[in-house]
């Protein structure tokens, strides 16, 4: 218990350090000012997404070879968050876009892969709710699952390729092209609150998926005995 | 192809739990079957004789514990015949067209003549053209069976095979499996209770609930298993 | 029997059944039209804007023809419990996938080449020439769209909503081939046709990535 406190405390304080160096102690951008900021949000939850469907991946794997629950757990855990940390980077994209250039949406190389990420989980998650025998429902979902993080980077690959003649928003430049190094502290800084955030939600949501399966099992033997 | 005699195959079920959900079809099932026994399994219905089928002909796994076969001389696959509620066969082919097929993925050699004596075993070389989904239920049972036989199998699996035959069909398949049996093939049957089908059997076993609650083998009589008053 | 024998075998009937009722194949191709004809009519676009659009309508059409056209082939298995029969007859389970992919992407093909002369008519395209280059693109494109649907078919057969599911899951996943598809489509219908070596080899990328992860993990996928 005191474990999930440190924990949560922690992942708090470290995005609320985050936001003020975001705000105060990053330098302003030349073009946009402090429009740019919310650059430190917005890709940090970008990559703390990917990294927690990188992990449901990995679960997804572990429970077709050993059939554990505890993988089927770790995977809708996995995937919830990262839908949460992906919808929070679709929803930073509009509201920075819309001052800077007026217009809500752009289908830029990375919110159009974004957004194609989105679709992908929340199918995911819909699939879960479509199958009731638990042995089937996670076999099923990670089954999808490992299709789903293959075709990422193949998402990725082919917008990338043929779907940036869009004018990608040069206030962004890109996390590792052109971030002017007075900024690359508090972006890695962001990075690090977002990830440890992302634990916090992962462990919660675990703790949770797995109180669920011990009444399941209580359940059981009280029906058996 | 080996003639089942020379294929001789044992199974044998080891602590095996089936769950779905929170419903326990199997429950620490332990049950060994010698090669070339003809076991009779009766039960209710829900008793779990046909998930316990299902896992013998290897369309599912157990959730705990283990199935391991047997053999008696060194063949690599047991070759299995599963006759199971659902025909198994397609209804937009015909007799023979689906029998063809399956021998054809089974690797029958000498195909069509084996299909043609088959088919004129269960009756149904005047329908052979005719589409499955014209048959009658018993009609397709027979299909049915005949498809199960197609690889001269060494381990027969049958989900209530007399159901819907009619008593000259009943007739002919008592005595083909009774043909079957001399011959060393395994065959595991479930059955509702006493019948002329299950005289053939060389043991019975009872499940109730998952687990096995009788067995010949263990000296109870053939009739006080398989009735449903029996204990 | 070996793998390639079995997974022949079963094509071999796929086709077979097929042709002799043609429901599949005929009803895909009338919704294909259907698609294409209500995009003409709603965009009513000139001629530029056909050459700009009009493939990328003619795939995104072809994909959802196929996220219907998907549907029954593992739901007919299901009829009978016919796939079980298959499971007990086969030395390997991939056979099975290997034939539906075959046979989807055979139907997916003739639809294609039949929607072709009607497309080119609707949308004012010329590629008289470019013959080789489209049905290049058409058949790695199908056996992606194919490979893909046939895995998530054997998937969504076993869950409720399987009609609606089986777009849901499908649609994002083959965005890639959407778009590559369209590019090589765009290039070789353009004015002047240009042939995006780049996007073929992304189509058999993904085919490839596809078709192994399938050999790796489709017996699990026909587990009970």
């Amino acid at each position: 218990m005191a474990k999930r406190v440190v924990l949560c405390a922690a992942a708090v304080l470290l995005v609320i350090a985050a936001a003020y160096a975001s705000f105060f102690i990053a330098p302003e951008e030349r073009t946009m000012g402090d429009l740019q900021r919310i650059f430190y949000f917005h890709v940090s939850c970008a990559w703390a997404g990917l990294t927690a469907f990188l992990i449901g991946f990995a679960s997804n794997l572990l429970y077709v070879w050993k059939r554990n629950e505890k993988y089927d757990w770790l995977g809708v855990t996995c995937a919830e968050v990262g839908v949460a940390f992906t919808t929070i980077v679709l929803i930073s994209g509009p509201i920075w876009a819309k001052p800077a250039w007026g217009i809500y949406w752009t289908w830029d190389a990375r919110l159009t892969s974004t957004f194609v990420l989105w679709l992908l989980y929340i199918s995911y998650l819909l699939l879960r709710t479509l199958v009731e025998e638990p042995n089937r429902r996670a076999l099923l979902s990670a089954l999808f699952g490992i299709f789903a993080f293959i075709d990422v980077p193949i998402v990725f690959g082919a917008i990338r390729w043929w779907r940036t003649q869009h004018p990608a928003p040069v206030i962004m430049g890109g996390p590792n092209s052109g971030l002017a190094p007075g900024m690359r502290p508090t972006f890695y800084f962001a990075v690090l609150a977002m990830h440890l955030f992302m634990w916090f939600l992962i462990s919660e949501r675990y703790a949770l998926e797995k109180l669920r399966g011990d009444v399941e099992v209580l359940r059981r033997e009280a029906e058996t005995s | 192809m080996a003639s089942p005699a020379e294929c001789k195959v044992g199974l044998r079920f080891e602590k095996v739990d089936k769950r779905y959900g929170t419903v326990y079809a199997l429950r620490n099932l332990t049950l060994t079957i010698a090669p070339g026994e003809c076991v009779a399994l009766a039960g209710r219905n829900g008793s779990g004789k046909t998930t316990l089928l299902r896992i013998a002909a290897n369309l599912t796994r157990p959730t705990r514990g283990s199935l391991s076969f047997s053999e008696s001389t060194e063949n690599q696959n047991p070759h299995t015949g599963f006759v199971a509620h659902a025909t198994m066969v397609y209804d937009e082919l015909t007799a023979e067209e689906n029998l063809l097929f399956f021998a054809k993925l089974l690797g029958v050699t000498k195909r069509k003549e084996r299909v043609a004596e088959l088919l004129f075993e269960v009756g149904l070389d005047e329908r052979k053209d005719s589409l499955v989904r014209t048959f009658s239920r018993g009609m397709r049972q027979r299909v049915a069976i005949a498809r199960a036989l197609l690889a001269n199998p060494s381990l027969l699996l049958f989900d209530e095979p007399a159901t819907g035959l009619d008593p000259e069909a009943t007739t002919w398949l008592i005595g083909r499996l009774r043909t079957l049996r001399d011959s060393g093939c395994t065959i595991v049957m479930s059955l509702h209770g006493e019948s002329e089908v299950a005289r053939l059997a060389t043991r019975a076993v009872r499940l109730e609930a998952g687990s096995v609650v009788a067995d010949t083998r263990a000296g109870t009589t053939f009739q006080s298993v398989l009735s449903f008053t029996g204990g | 029997m070996g793998l390639l024998s079995n997974a022949a075998a079963l094509l071999g009937k796929e086709v077979r059944t097929e042709f002799r009722s043609r429901e599949l194949l005929s009803t895909t191709i009338v919704f294909v039209l259907i698609v294409v004809v209500l995009f003409s009519f709603t965009f009513d676009p000139t001629t530029n804007e056909s050459h700009r659009f009009g493939p990328g309508l003619l795939w995104l059409a072809f994909l959802f023809a196929a996220s219907l056209m998907l549907q029954p082939c593992f739901l007919r298995e299901q009829t009978n419990d016919t796939l079980s029969a298959l499971r007990l007859a086969v030395s390997d389970p991939f056979a099975i996938f290997l034939a539906k992919i075959g046979a989807n992407t055979l139907f997916l093909l003739l639809t294609e080449l039949l929607m072709l002369p009607v497309f080119a008519a609707l949308f004012n395209v010329n590629f008289r020439g470019q013959l080789p280059g489209i049905l290049l693109t058409f058949l790695l494109g199908s056996l992606g769209i194919s490979t893909a649907g046939t895995a998530l078919a054997a998937i969504s057969a076993q869950a409720r909503m399987r009609e609606l599911l089986l777009p849901l899951l499908l649609l994002p996943l083959l965005a890639p081939i959407l778009v590559a598809s369209t590019e090589v489509t765009v290039g070789l219908m353009s004015a002047d046709p240009v042939m995006q070596w780049k996007g073929i080899g992304f189509l058999a990328v993904f085919d490839v990535v596809f078709l192994t992860a399938l050999w790796l993990f489709g017996e699990y996928l026909l587990e009970e």
